[in-house]
């Protein structure tokens, strides 16, 4: 294939680094109504009325909607349909939405949402997930009988004698927070009714086209071919532009529905924050038992999950974080109990890294800290008890369809920050001057995909034209991620042909097979291995008209410098020239590729099972300065190392390694959800603090290449991998420099207190 | 009043003098490329160039800028649409994921660059500090401003030859 000009490829980069890019809440529409949520001030209640006379007199309001205007289903969610598009018997949390209201501008639409007034008997708030446990708390949803959404567990060998085994026992409480995705375009939506054919056409930004029509259908109660969802740029999603982006999506389609003009709703800031679902707090309860010569012998631990006031992909996310509780480290013994919990705090649902960066942060530390008790470096006890070939899984998976690279992932980080040498420098909590140094190091593994998730299939089409241009589509959706460069280069390469002869038509629901939603880090493994499968099925129809005239066999056909080829190089017929002859012969150079995932397999009652299909590793490293004085924390230079099967697009890959890496120092340091009594607080980009380019270091990045069998192109995943490991790395550079173990996120530092001993290890 | 957007004469009306700059922007001059993500000057944007200095707008009002000199992401490139060699650094660094805060921050890199072609990295990290992105971790976007800057030695706009 021809390289592109650049280095780096994007299809989109033009449209974005000249302000053409149309996102959202750019598009314009004749004629347009403004949409505003209108929110109630309570945080658990019972509804009595909702009184929207105030609102419907303002001049300019057109029409106020609540869930009595609903003519399908006002319920929504890809689990249990808890979530309402409309609040109507309770109030669950502060971000619920009573009603949008309709006007001829934003301003009025805003000012009018504020004097919806919505009467209710309050109801205790259950706020603490332990305590929404408990049999007498009061419940978010009465007909669920229980606050417990959900339940996991793992149950391999046996704990009891794995203890027994141990010579020490490492056990510690860990808590995480609540974080918001800040994607820097909230949720917006453009909902336009077509009056030729009376489909609603959604433009919204949402990584999920086909589940956001399938809510907009079923409140609309209208058939799926209703409903067009159109591919429009967006500004970010990161696991954020699901269930809240849908239901934004669906009041939006409502009003157009039923006003019959086009409906804009583009949400302000601190809506989002307040309305928008976060990343899980988790509490984990973890023990681990040791030998002297630093091998793991069991795992205990108990993980309480907040999911907030809807159940959302809490089920999954939990799944995640059980199925990885142990880390990329071969237990014989594990026993894990994991519980989803309604409160009526904000929801919770999928961010990157869906429940594995909060069990990272608990397993990385947990073993730094049982090498510390051995007596080895924390480098050597991982080298000890990781997964290499061949390796089963704590949920008894064998490791065998693709190369195991913990450790070649782990020392390239090594190598290359140097780690060895500089430990000899940490200050461990002494140090002549006001800073103290420290490095750290983390590692995972990741399931690829949606794994025993859900149904993991993809649809690719490719529709070559009469000159030769060549149209792609897939079920993938762009999230800003790249996606749809690194189909376009697998096309090009799979057909050999330039780059620009290929367009990626702009996506529609109505054009392509539902192919999930773009999530789990499937984009690339799916998507890209449907477009190579339909670039397969096109050349073997291409090769079957073209073989005799090139005088080989249909299987000798091959495909190079656009041209179409046979056994040697000189027989050839140009590219734009077969794709003039096929539609002379009326043979259409179009093919549909679908990718489906391999079988994986899980049983819910022992936690046991082939999870994934296949398995991604990567290691981090970090070195920073913390101050004595103040306690701030200076990243200096951070490392990552991933396995990535192949990378597509190489500057793309380090891209989401460097933006992985980022997102979770904010995690680390900085970034934290404030809520009081169930309030938030925290509800714009000034008291929510995500990093600034100042709060990073210098980042390197290594790609570690390790072709997948499993996946037609060889690659496998980077968006997730690359952000759950930073912030123990973090930690444990934190604990390198100051002798303080951190065991609750973000890590909060004051003046650090001269010590004397530390508290790991000295005995 | 008039402003002097992107090399043109706009005469504003006196009806759009209360309205916040880039609802202006975005709405009468058809010119979306800055973005409206926190409204309060948090996120950078919304950033645009006034006499070449970086401006949230997203917090200040069309009558705030009687005669400005003004430059928004839309007027960066050459009029036949050849993009100005920092936006091309952009494209060659792997600096654009979702785009979002894309214009903001080639605008505030551009007018850095007009004042300091020779800066090092952690200038550089400075000079961008109040434009967010979630996407990149920067990296990239400072390797783009980095290779962009020796176009803006010896001439004063960029357009310079490297």
């Amino acid at each position: 294939m021809s390289k592109p000009e650049t280095k780096c490829w994007r299809n989109d980069a033009y449209a974005k680094v000249t302000g053409k890019a149309k996102f959202t809440d750019d598009l314009k529409f004749a004629n347009v109504l403004h949409a505003a949520p209108a929110y109630s001030d309570f945080v658990h209640a019972r509804i009595v009325s909702i009184d929207t006379s105030a609102a419907e007199k303002i001049s300019g309001v057109v029409r106020v909607l609540t869930a009595k205007d609903v003519p399908g289903l006002n319920r929504f969610g890809q689990i249990i349909r808890d979530y309402r598009i409309f609040a109507d018997d309770k109030i669950r949390y502060h971000g619920d939405v009573v009603a949008i209201v309709v006007a001829e501008t934003r301003e009025i639409a805003i000012h009018a949402a504020q004097l919806v007034k919505v009467n209710a008997e309050p109801l205790p708030a259950v706020l603490d997930p332990e305590a929404a446990m408990l049999p007498d708390s009061p419940l978010v949803h009465e007909n669920h009988g229980s606050n417990i959404v959900n339940t996991h567990v793992v149950r391999r060998g046996n704990v009891d004698d794995g203890f027994k085994q141990a010579d020490f026992v490492v056990e510690q409480d860990f808590s995480t927070q609540f974080i918001e995705h800040a994607y820097m375009e909230t949720e917006a939506a453009v909902c336009v009714p077509r009056s030729t054919d009376g489909v609603i056409e959604v433009y919204g930004s949402m990584q999920h086209p086909f589940s956001t029509r399938r809510f907009v259908a079923a409140c609309l109660d209208v058939a799926l071919s209703e409903i067009e969802v159109i591919g429009t740029p967006m500004g970010g999603g990161f696991g954020g532009k699901d269930d809240t982006a849908a239901i934004v999506c669906a009041r939006t389609a409502l009003a157009a529905k039923l006003l019959g003009r086009p409906v804009k709703m583009v949400y302000r800031r601190d809506w989002s924050m307040r309305e928008s679902y976060k990343r899980h707090p988790y509490r984990v309860l973890y023990k681990m038992g040791v030998t002297k010569t630093g091998r793991i012998t069991a795992v205990q631990c108990r993980i309480v999950a907040d999911g907030g006031a809807y159940c959302s992909v809490t089920p999954w996310v939990t799944w995640r974080s059980t199925v990885q509780c142990c880390g990329p480290y071969a237990v014989e013994n594990v026993h894990c109990d994991t519980f989803g919990v309604y409160t009526n705090n904000v929801v919770a649902g999928a961010m990157r890294g869906f429940g594995s960066p909060q069990m990272n942060f608990v397993i990385e530390q947990i073993v730094e800290m049982a090498a510390q008790r051995v007596g080895i470096s924390g480098i050597e006890f991982r080298r000890r008890n990781m997964v290499r070939q061949g390796s089963v899984t704590i949920t008894g998976q064998k490791l065998d369809g693709h190369k195991v690279a913990m450790e070649q992932a782990l020392d390239a980080v090594l190598r290359e920050i140097d780690y060895e040498n500089k430990l000899a420098h940490i200050s461990h909590g002494k140090a002549d001057g006001d800073e103290l140094y420290g490095i750290g190091v983390a590692m995972s593994y990741r399931g690829v995909s949606l794994g025993a998730e859900g149904v993991d299939f993809c649809a690719a089409i490719i529709n070559a034209q009469a000159d030769g241009s060549i149209f792609l589509e897939t079920g993938i959706h762009e999230n800003g991620q790249g996606s749809e460069s690194a189909m376009l280069l697998i096309c090009a390469e799979e057909l050999g042909v330039d780059l620009n002869r290929i367009r990626y038509r702009r996506s529609s629901t109505s054009n392509i097979p539902d192919s999930g939603t773009t999530v789990a880090s499937r984009g690339t493994i799916m998507g890209g291995g449907a477009t190579a499968l339909a670039a397969r099925e096109l050349k073997k129809k291409i090769a079957k008209a073209f073989c005799a005239k090139l005088g080989c066999s249909a299987d000798e056909v091959r495909f190079k410098n656009n041209f179409v080829c046979g056994k040697s190089d000189t027989d050839r017929i140009a590219f734009a020239d077969a794709m003039r002859q096929m539609w002379a012969m009326q043979k259409f150079p179009f093919a549909l590729g679908t990718f489906k995932a391999p079988r994986v397999s899980w049983d819910e009652h022992t936690g046991q099972g082939d999870a994934y299909f296949t398995w991604v590793y990567g290691c981090q490293a970090v070195e920073l300065t913390v101050n004595k004085k103040s306690g701030k924390v200076k990243l200096l230079n951070a490392v990552a190392a991933h396995d990535v099967g192949r990378a597509v697009n190489p500057e793309m890959v380090r891209g989401q390694i460097y933006g992985g890496m980022a997102m979770s120092a904010g995690y680390a340091l900085h970034e934290e959800v404030k809520a009081s009594g169930g309030k938030m607080t925290t509800l714009n980009l000034n008291t929510y603090r995500i990093p600034r380019s100042m709060d990073l270091p210098e980042m390197k990045v290594i790609i570690v290449e390790n072709p997948d069998p499993v996946s037609p192109t060889g690659a496998k995943s980077i968006g997730e991998p690359a952000n759950e490991i930073l912030a123990p790395a973090i930690a444990n550079a934190i604990f390198n420099a100051t002798g303080q173990r951190h065991f609750s996120l973000p890590i909060k530092l004051g003046a650090i207190p001269e010590i004397t001993c530390c508290e790991e290890g000295c005995k | 009043m008039k402003l002097f957007v992107n090399g043109m004469e706009i005469e504003v009306p006196a009806s759009a003098m209360e309205k916040r700059i880039v609802e202006f922007l975005r709405e009468d001059l058809d010119l979306t490329g800055a973005k409206n993500a926190c409204d309060i000057g948090a996120c950078g944007a919304c950033t645009i160039l006034v006499n070449d200095e970086p401006n949230r707008i997203c917090i200040k009002l069309v009558k705030d800028f009687d005669g400005a000199r003004i430059l928004t992401i839309e007027g960066l490139a050459a009029p036949d649409g050849a993009l100005h060699p920092l936006q091309q650094a952009f494209l060659d660094c792997g600096a654009i994921q979702c785009g979002y805060c894309t214009p903001g921050m080639v605008l505030t890199a551009h007018a850095f660059l007009l004042k300091n072609p020779r800066p090092t990295r952690d200038q550089i990290r400075q000079a961008i500090f109040k434009n967010l992105c979630r996407c990149t971790g920067y990296q990239q976007i400072i390797d783009a401003i980095e290779k962009a800057a020796p176009h803006y030695q010896g001439k004063s706009d960029g357009r310079g030859g490297a």
